[in-house]
């Protein structure tokens, strides 16, 4: 095993880049899983729908991260649809709890996935864009510039999600029915409203950061599989709902990946998010800034 | 008794089938089915009675798989001493799991078991006794028993574990361990409160549903000729072994039997006539709309159209 500082460096640099990544695709299952408890297991689905969404719009010459932003309110129509029919079935029959639940949101995350296999094929897609493929070269050092994109958007998704949840009237409802549903009843406030909204926005960050996905690596309908496991080790690393946890625990997924692919290659790195996950469960299950 | 009765006899047909001169393809097919049914029952004891949802089948019927793989290699052991290497190896793999995630809530639980298959697969990938990722290619051994052929044999082997898998999970049902995980299920606080022991009961679970999963994967390898990871730990699995006690209904061990042979056989025939990918699809949508309309299954059906009937 070849090993020195310099490598270590360039790793732990490419894991900083890819953590705030990893931050924002997990940031619409910190909403939708962390604070609504929801058992979105078809959230990294809906991720690699984003994908798909801005290889076609691509395909008409659009930056797919102008196509990340047009279909965002596509995106935010799901949700809500989605989590009203959740709603209706499930939650309101006091039935969510258990098997039904999580076997419908299983069931939904492989329709999307073989409805993506017939739409698109197997194959890998990729996206196309000036910056994609190009790298910005600091001595010995090249960073892809594809990866700075998608860190830099990524850090302000981050901040302004974690401002809109702390500072403005509608985020400030979104956490509080995530803390105590009956409190916010009893304020006169529909919770059930509050949660669609906040499920709708949950699912249009994933348009952006479907486009995001696409920009860093190509991707093929079966990629939700690995990413339900990063996302939700991010999620659970946070604690459950902390947003400005999401950053820090994506950092920590990232640059642990990215060291373990230097040191031991690419077979051993899709099985980070899950050992990470697994080890969190077992050791703190509040996750790193959980209550 | 009329269960054993029904029991018998249906492997003495199997048995009968397997000595006809019928089509190979028909064992081929036939294996496949009622590998769902040993899934779909095995599935069942944690998740439909206990209401412990485990994503990690795909991890299970690897353990079973590779196990049986490396009795082959090591010690080219028979067929029978595989499976059971590979149901004990299962049954610990549930044991181990349920100790790390069993205090936490269902869906991390859930959560555990699909990392358990990507950690075992990489595991895998990196093993090259294993084959790797690339794959091993097998060449079955001559004792076939009495049978024409090696598929014919695990046909019949197959149909054994069925019924094996059949009366454990009924055994289950009527036994204080499935009245104390009926418990767990509709409120495992209340059930803690009234002294049912939980975590026990749902270890016994694990294990008992992790090594009778196992028991489905250990045949792979004989099965195909060839053992690779992507396709052996693939999540398909878990999606039918989800799908199917939720289509029969998940109360009675007579669900996974309905639901496996209703899809199972459904499978096949949409596999031959449209194509593969088609028959996931089938199986999702199935799973969507019953868990929608129709949370109780088959047998939830039938009993609404008997009582409104009456």
């Amino acid at each position: 095993m070849f090993f020195s500082f310099e490598l270590l460096f360039e790793a732990v640099l490419f894991g900083l880049l890819l953590g705030c990544f990893y931050a924002a695709v997990s940031l619409g299952l910190s909403v939708a899983f962390g604070l609504l408890d929801v058992p979105h297991v078809a959230h990294p689905a809906l991720l690699i729908v984003g994908s798909y969404g801005a290889y076609m719009l691509g395909g008409w010459g659009i930056d797919p991260l102008v196509s990340g932003f047009l279909l965002m309110p596509v995106f935010f129509l799901v949700g809500m649809l989605l989590y009203r029919f959740y709603y209706e079935t499930f939650e309101s029959r006091g039935s969510a709890a258990g098997v039904n639940g999580l076997a419908f949101f299983f069931g939904i995350a492989f329709i999307i996935e073989v409805l993506l296999v017939v739409a698109f094929g197997v194959d890998q897609r990729s996206a196309e864009a000036d910056y994609i493929g190009e790298s910005l070269r600091l001595g010995d050092l090249r960073l892809p510039y594809r990866l700075l994109v998608a860190a830099g958007v990524a850090l302000v998704l981050t901040v302004v999600l974690t401002q809109f949840f702390s500072k403005t009237f509608v985020g400030r409802a979104i956490k509080a029915v995530g803390q105590d549903e009956g409190a916010l009843r009893l304020m006169g406030a529909d919770p059930v409203r509050i949660k669609q909204l906040a499920f709708g926005i949950a699912t249009s960050v994933n348009a952006l950061a479907g486009a995001m996905l696409i920009i860093v690596s190509p991707v093929e309908p079966t990629m939700d599989r690995i990413y339900i496991g990063r996302t939700f080790c991010v999620v659970v690393l946070a604690g459950m709902g902390s947003m400005s946890g999401t950053l820090v625990a994506g950092l920590v997924l990232g640059i642990t990946e990215s060291i373990v692919l230097t040191l031991f290659g690419a077979s051993w790195a899709t099985a980070v998010a899950f050992g990470l996950l697994l080890l969190m469960l077992g050791l703190r299950p509040q996750g790193l800034f959980g209550r | 008794m009329k269960f054993w009765i029904v029991s018998a006899s249906a492997i003495v047909a199997a048995i009968a089938l397997a000595l006809s001169g019928a089509n190979e393809y028909l064992f081929f097919a036939g294996f496949v089915v009622l590998q769902a049914v040993v899934l779909a029952t095995g599935w069942n004891i944690l998740g439909g009675y206990a209401g412990y949802v485990n994503f990690g089948v795909p991890g299970f019927v690897g353990v079973g798989a590779y196990t049986a793989l490396a009795m082959h290699l090591l010690w080219s052991a028979p067929l029978l001493l595989q499976i059971i290497a590979g149901a004990v190896l299962a049954g610990l793999l549930g044991i181990g799991v349920g100790l790390l995630t069993l205090r936490l809530r269902g869906i991390f639980f859930s959560i555990s078991t699909i990392a358990v298959v990507f950690i075992l697969e990489a595991i895998v990938m990196n093993s090259r006794f294993l084959g790797g990722a690339t794959g091993i290619q097998l060449t079955r051994p001559n004792e076939v028993l009495f049978f024409d052929s090696y598929t014919r044999m695990l046909f019949v082997m197959m149909a054994f574990m069925a019924v094996i898998a059949l009366s454990i999970a009924r055994y289950v049902q009527d036994s204080h361990i499935g009245q104390g995980l009926r418990a767990v299920r509709d409120s495992e606080e209340a059930a803690d409160c009234s002294g049912v022991p939980t975590l026990k009961l749902k270890l016994i679970a694990c294990a008992i549903s992790g090594a009778l999963l196992g028991v489905a994967g250990a045949p792979m390898p004989m099965y195909l000729s060839y053992v690779e990871p992507l396709s052996t730990f693939n999540l398909h699995y878990a999606v039918i072994a989800l799908a199917m006690p939720i289509i029969g209904g998940t109360s009675h061990w007579l669900g996974p039997l309905i639901g496996a042979l209703i899809l199972g056989t459904l499978q096949q025939i949409v596999t031959v006539t449209v194509s593969s990918e088609l028959n996931v699809l089938v199986v999702g949508v199935l799973l969507v709309v019953f868990v929608v309309a129709a949370p109780d299954g088959v047998i939830g059906l039938v009993k609404k159209w008997k009582t409104s009937s009456k």
